[in-house]
């Protein structure tokens, strides 16, 4: 096998294409002719030391940062250099999950999701809500959670919000950072098969940052190791492991990747 | 993409085989006001015995699979979904979603009262909860005055660079902007009075009801309302910020006491800066009341110290300047105890800042209308 990202060729199905992505902060570099492919329908994983520019892949990914140098499309379209119509356009057909939920603090939770919902697709506020009420359900928070205030949920309670705000406009991609971190593993394994689920039913395409081993065996149907500002491998989980790089062995091949890939063997 | 889609329709038709109910089209989010009207008007028409046939169903999303789920119930919901002829993610889908609306509406729903009953709930709401705030400042202030029982023997626990900082925040910093306020305030005193008594040919007095104005009421209360503005926020706000990070309770865990170490040196550095700036505030209200005198009463710098000197005691002064320190201690109290009440959330914060600005200059106030009553009454 050959996990080198140049032997993958561009598919027309590639939704988001990075091509020579250069990222520079001041004097830091923190991509170099980076280059990444993500399918329709799949779970790709991130992964990365910390400080290799996974968020911020993703960041650029979604519009928020405007590259040093490269290109990126996602459904084929620059984000960055469309008319403002048509980007929001694009949008719409996005979600992001960000790393501490980003709920608005001053809405309830069912607002937070009722708001893309009204703004977007114009739909009244009376069905806004109920819609809204269903996307809680759907990201298996309890009913009585809808009218209570961001401060006043939990961690997990959060992240499952702020996914069920993401999915308000049925996005096709949807954007996860970190999604499991600070979850208690039970929480965490819910939310990993939570998101198995959702793709399957609604047909999602899933890019997923994180350094959750689990959640990287039992959802990912793709790893991308980023590494020395690139993709250094990218593929099936069980051959990215066997990439011969000091990083990716301590990592996959450490006590917590020997523990998370025994566990997701048990499950299958 | 959406906009070349078809909205999805259904339609029911009765034959010699029962009832029918066909889905077409597409079932999404941009049509859904339209899909959810249709849904209404099939919903009670729908006998137990309808087929359900959604082959010539378009896309679907969970909006539409919403609808539909509606549409049909739980129970045919499920049996569409067990289907064995529909391809395995719309199958998913209606499932998902299914159980979604199971769990959504099984919930409780909201509860609306009339408009007279949501006040008369709000007035109780309002009366119980300033019943409570105050229990809280009483007992606040105790902490607080408890706090500087115990550490007042020990110097080794005061905390003086803290002390010092604050007396720099609270105290210096705000001369140049405190000084300028009462210098135009005096001026406007002094133009007042010019103007009314010159009916009476008393303009003389002007220059007394300059003195008593600043040196009885207005050098310490313009101090003080300056200050709950300035300062009672800032506590509010460091100590509200440091709870809303969990910083007080790591305060708590490592053993130490947050009174000790955020609310006395606050309280002390107010306590101290306030009757000092009052100080200052009195002198400027006074120059600028003189400096009116001066020029447009043509009175001397020499004859306004003198009928200044002869008219005024320093009474006047002991009188105005001892409420400084009791609005001192309000001020910061307010402040520092709205900080510890912030919980979580960075709106907190802010409605906590707010609510310790309105509390104090509501407080400075009350205990001055307090003071002038009793001041009054003893002849002072």
């Amino acid at each position: 096998m050959n996990a080198s990202p140049a032997s993958l060729p561009p598919v027309a199905d590639d939704v988001i294409q990075v091509r020579g992505l250069v990222n520079r902060f001041g004097t830091q570099t923190v991509h170099e002719q980076l280059e990444l492919n993500v399918r329709r329908g799949e779970i790709i994983g991130i992964v990365g030391g910390s400080g290799t520019g996974k968020s911020v892949l993703l960041r650029t990914i979604v519009g928020l940062v405007r590259p040093t140098g490269g290109e990126v499309r996602v459904f084929g379209e620059d984000l960055l250099a469309l008319p403002a119509e048509r980007r929001s356009q694009v949008e719409r057909r996005f979600g992001v999950l960000f790393q501490s939920g980003a709920l608005f603090s001053s809405l309830t939770v069912a607002e937070n999701v009722a708001l893309p919902l009204v703004e977007h697709a114009r739909l009244p506020r009376t069905d806004a809500q109920r819609l809204a009420g269903v996307k809680l359900a759907l990201s298996g928070l309890p009913v009585d959670a809808g009218r209570k205030y961001p401060a006043q949920l939990s961690g997990g309670m959060i992240k499952r919000a702020a996914l069920a705000r993401a999915l308000a406009l049925d996005p096709e991609i949807l954007f996860l950072d970190e999604p499991t971190a600070g979850l208690d593993p039970i929480s965490a394994a819910a939310f990993d098969s939570l998101i198995v689920t959702l793709r399957d039913a609604l047909g999602l395409t899933v890019f997923l940052v994180t350094h959750d081993l689990d959640t990287l065996y039992s959802t990912c149907d793709r790893v991308a190791v980023l590494s020395q500002r690139r993709v250094l491998a990218v593929g099936p989980i069980d051959e990215v492991a066997r990439t011969d790089d000091a990083w990716v062995q301590a990592y996959f091949n450490g006590p917590r990747g020997r523990a998370a890939h025994g566990a997701a063997r048990q499950g299958d | 993409m959406a906009n070349d889609s078809r909205p999805g329709s259904a339609t029911l038709t009765r034959d010699t085989d029962g009832a029918r109910l066909s889905l077409a089209g597409d079932w999404t989010l941009p049509h859904y006001v339209e899909l959810h009207r249709k849904a209404g008007d099939l919903a009670g028409t729908l006998g137990d015995d309808v087929r359900v046939d959604i082959d010539g169903l378009g896309t679907m999303d969970t909006s539409g699979a919403f609808v539909i789920a509606e549409l049909l119930g739980s129970r045919r919901t499920q049996a569409l979904a067990q289907d064995g002829s529909l391809p395995p993610a719309r199958r998913a889908l209606l499932k998902t979603v299914g159980d979604a609306i199971d769990t959504y509406c099984t919930g409780v729903p909201r509860r609306r009262d009339a408009g007279f009953v949501v006040m008369l709930e709000r007035i109780g709401r309002a009366m119980s909860s300033f019943g409570r705030q105050t229990a809280k400042l009483l007992g606040f202030i105790g902490i607080t005055l408890q706090g500087f029982a115990t550490t007042l023997w020990r110097p080794r626990r005061w905390r003086v660079t803290p002390l010092v900082s604050h007396i720099e925040q609270t105290g210096l910093d705000a001369v140049p902007i405190l000084a300028l306020l009462s210098f135009m305030v005096g001026a406007v005193v002094a133009f007042l009075g010019a103007t009314v008594l010159a009916n009476y040919g008393a303009t003389i007095f002007t220059v007394d009801l300059i003195g008593f104005a600043f040196l009885r009421e207005f050098g310490v209360l313009l101090t003080a309302i300056l200050l709950a503005g300035r300062t009672a926020s800032a506590f509010a706000a460091q100590i509200g910020s440091m709870k809303a990070r969990e910083e007080i309770d790591a305060i708590r865990t490592l053993g130490l006491s947050p009174i000790e170490l955020l609310v006395l040196p606050r309280v002390l550095a107010l306590l101290i800066a306030l009757p000092l700036l009052t100080f200052i505030a009195m002198l400027a209200g006074i120059v600028g009341g003189g400096l009116v005198c001066i020029v447009t009463l043509k009175m001397s710098p020499s004859m306004f110290l003198t009928v200044f000197q002869a008219d005024m005691s320093v009474s006047q002064f002991f009188v105005g300047i001892a409420k400084a320190p009791v609005f001192a201690f309000m001020i910061a109290v307010i402040g520092c105890m709205e900080g510890f009440k912030v919980s979580g959330s960075a709106q907190s914060v802010g409605e906590h800042t707010t609510s310790a600005v309105v509390q104090s200059i509501f407080v400075v106030i009350l205990l001055d209308a307090v003071a002038a009553l009793f001041y009054m009454e003893m002849g002072w």
